[in-house]
């Protein structure tokens, strides 16, 4: 189809298939089984496996193929979602338009601090990105409190205008008369699948978005980008201008952040200034560099593992743990809970910087590179052999 | 003309702040090339040094004070801290009231020790890796170090006086031919200041007119010669990583009581240092405090009234806006060197 692959296709039917059965795999304990906790297949947790990796999706077409460090996309995500609300507050709780003025709108961002940001490279586009979020981060809490509600988050009023609103359709986000946080629930046994209006509709989305960053990595236009992420020097001396270029992988990576944002306020009609602070654009680099920059795959596979960990350490708390060891004796039970309290709870901020780092030192290229490494071992094969793929930025 | 002159006194305090993590941020990038995120880290736990101080002397037991009863008319128990028992109780009072100043003896060693091990431990494995990772290891270093004091210290700011001699604030006013409290500084911001000018003018002082500083500067230039000559320089640098975590150290500890410390601290000031830095050029240690006072006085002019009724929202943005326009129209900064990542 279209000049892809058969390759290609097989992979894309995989994800396809992953993520339409997502309620289903990501359910493999019975509910009334201890294990029940670290199922994952909840509607809330699943949208945000789907938008997450939509957002790390973006940021990889940027970052893992020409190699410049955005510190700001956090800034379109804000963008994205303030767009929604907006949208809800003057015509209807229909997500279409809203998602819509979003992409256009943090395109439009985007265009305007791609343009500034790429004069430079290195650390100093970093730091440029950095200063435009932080810029639109400060400014959504003081001047523009009138569009963003400032500290209490901007969200749906009953004296809204709402031009479009239909008595008929739910009062919630929907999409033409589909409400979002509806699900279809199924009993099988003693297992429960949740299979949830919002997530299929977040699923299809980043299928799509999905496909589309797949044809960007196979495109001319994406071998150019790599091509500025290898050498851009040399592309400059062989006459060839990358600005444009640049310019298009920043947009179409912040319009991914901006429908990222979008879809976040889609699920839950809010939006806050604090989606734009840099601790968020933190938040999908380590996604990225987790999963593995420059695959196709493994940014949705980070943002996937850091969103479920997030969940699952921030639920453990003491008495969970007095629950896990019951079964050793009380001093080594007492102790052991005392070593990993620090870093569940609460504390789950502290395991992903540790994860951070450790991925950082000892495996740059992320969980693919962790993968083929382990492919190599087994297959014991030349082509096995792990290539230490490095995030080089652009020079 | 008063108005200017308080809002230039104003921004010194912030000004010098800046300006101490810029001068550290710049030291470790001129010498190990390395972009450290977690310098913002090293200035929460040089605060946090002196909030531990305060614990530890603060450290207590209860005693029967036979002049005073309670409700019940039982003798009241009072808390008496260890120290004024060991030191008697007016030596004792007075270094727990000055405990902020003395945690500086405390946060110069403990921040060397923490700067040699990170270095060691860490940032040397980074030497040869891309701008990008060092950003990234050290970015995930701050979080890890930001979480392990919130562990141990909590969430909330905690109040950390400054010695009482020293509340109060200088009437400028009179001084400068004005009327009383017009002009009017709190003492401690004043000895911030000073105490940042001395700092500052120590480290160019141990850089221009030791050996050592000789050898860290000829090692700037070219790290390559200096090592063919047969000086290990990594052992140097090392140092010079112990010193700028001892710089970032002692700020932190001074600003306690201009700030009260929380564990996120440290990335608020970071953002905005790494903004300074870049203003006042990559690499050039004087760029980086002439930054540092000008952006602190810049945002504070921009926080006047008057200013902010002709440009709202002004005082949340003039870093960074003027970090944008310095990047796109002198990208090696104000004192940068020609040539030095001018890209």
């Amino acid at each position: 189809m279209l000049g892809s692959s058969r390759q290609d296709h097989l992979f894309l039917l995989f994800v396809i298939v992953l993520t339409l059965a997502t309620p289903i795999l990501l359910q493999p304990f019975p509910e009334n089984s201890a294990m029940a906790q670290f199922n994952a297949g909840y509607p809330d947790l699943m949208q945000r496996f789907a938008i997450y990796g939509i957002f790390a999706m973006g940021f990889n077409i940027l970052f893992g193929l020409t190699g410049y460090l955005s510190f700001g996309h956090a800034a379109f995500l804000g963008v994205g979602s303030y767009s929604v609300v907006w949208m809800y507050k003057l015509l209807s709780f229909n997500v279409l338009p809203g998602l819509a003025l979003a992409v256009a709108a943090s395109a439009v961002f985007a265009l305007f601090i791609g343009y500034v940001s790429l004069r430079r490279s290195g650390i100093y586009f970093s730091i440029l990105t950095l200063a435009f979020a932080q810029m639109s981060y400060n400014l959504a809490y003081s001047v523009l409190t009138p569009l963003t509600n400032g500290e209490t988050g901007l969200q749906v009023y009953s004296n809204d205008p709402q031009y479009l609103l239909n008595p008929q359709s739910p009062t919630s986000p929907h999409i033409f008369g589909w409400a979002m946080n509806d699900s279809t629930k199924l009993t099988l046994g003693g297992w429960e699948f949740t299979f949830n209006n919002g997530y299929y509709f977040t699923a299809i989305i980043a299928i799509l978005a999905f496909y589309i960053s797949m044809r960007i990595f196979r495109s001319p236009f994406g071998l150019m980008l790599r091509a500025v992420k290898t050498n851009r020097r040399r592309l400059d001396y062989s006459g060839v201008n990358t600005k444009p270029y640049m310019l298009s992988a920043f947009v179409i990576s912040g319009m991914y952040a901006g429908l990222a944002g979008g879809l976040l306020a889609a699920m839950d009609p809010l939006a806050g200034a604090e989606r734009m602070q840099w601790t968020a654009s933190g938040e999908v680099v380590l996604m990225t560099i987790l999963g593995g920059a420059g695959t196709l795959m493994g940014p949705v596979l980070g943002a996937g593992l850091i969103k479920y960990l997030e969940n699952i350490f921030s639920k453990i708390n003491e008495g969970v743990l007095h629950q896990w060891f019951s079964w050793l004796p009380d001093w080594l039970s007492d102790s052991l809970i005392t070593v990993v309290k620090p870093f569940v709870g609460d504390g789950w901020h502290l395991t992903l910087g540790l994860m951070f780092v450790l991925v950082v030192v000892f495996l740059p290229g992320g969980m693919m590179e962790g993968a083929r490494r382990l492919g190599g071992m087994f297959r014991n094969k030349p082509d096995g052999k792990p290539v230490r793929s490095e995030l080089r930025p652009a020079e | 003309m008063d108005a200017i002159i308080l809002q230039i006194l104003n921004g010194l305090d912030k000004g010098s702040a800046y300006a101490l993590i810029a001068l550290g941020l710049t030291l470790i990038f001129g010498t190990l090339g390395v972009v450290n995120f977690a310098h913002g880290a090293l200035f929460m736990i040089g605060a946090f040094c002196a909030v531990t101080l305060q614990k530890l002397l603060g450290l207590s037991y209860l005693v029967e004070d036979p002049t005073q009863k309670d409700f019940l008319g039982n003798p009241l128990k009072v808390q008496v801290p260890y120290i004024e028992k060991w030191l008697g109780a007016d030596l004792g009072a007075a270094i727990i009231d000055w405990s902020v100043p003395l945690a500086i003896l405390l946060a110069i060693p403990v921040m060397l020790i923490f700067g040699f091990v990170m270095e060691r431990g860490l940032i040397k494995h980074f030497y040869k890796r891309s701008h990008a990772e060092q950003i990234l290891v050290t970015f995930g270093l701050a979080i890890v170090l930001q979480e392990i004091v919130r562990f141990f210290f909590g969430a909330n700011p905690i109040q950390t006086g400054a010695p009482s001699a020293l509340f109060g604030s200088f009437d400028f006013g009179v001084l400068a031919g004005y009327g009383p409290d017009l002009i009017i500084y709190p003492y401690w911001r004043l000895i911030y200041f000073l105490f940042a000018l001395l700092v500052i003018a120590g480290v160019f002082a141990f850089l221009q007119f030791t050996t050592f500083g000789l050898v860290v500067r000829a090692g700037m230039q070219d790290r390559q010669t200096v090592s063919l000559l047969g000086i290990n320089i990594d052992r140097r640098f090392t140092a010079m990583f112990g010193i700028a975590a001892a710089v970032a150290g002692v700020a932190g500890v001074m600003y306690t009581p201009i700030l009260a410390p929380n564990y996120h601290m440290g990335m608020d000031f970071l953002v905005l240092s790494f903004v300074v830095v870049v203003v006042g050029g990559m690499g050039s240690l004087g760029g980086a405090v002439l930054a540092g006072f000008l952006l602190g006085i810049l945002q504070s002019f921009a926080s006047m009234n008057e200013v902010k009724a002709v440009l709202p929202g002004i005082d949340q943005v003039i870093i960074y806006l003027v970090a944008i326009i310095i990047l796109l129209i002198r990208p090696r900064g104000l004192l940068g060197r020609k040539g030095v990542m001018e890209d």
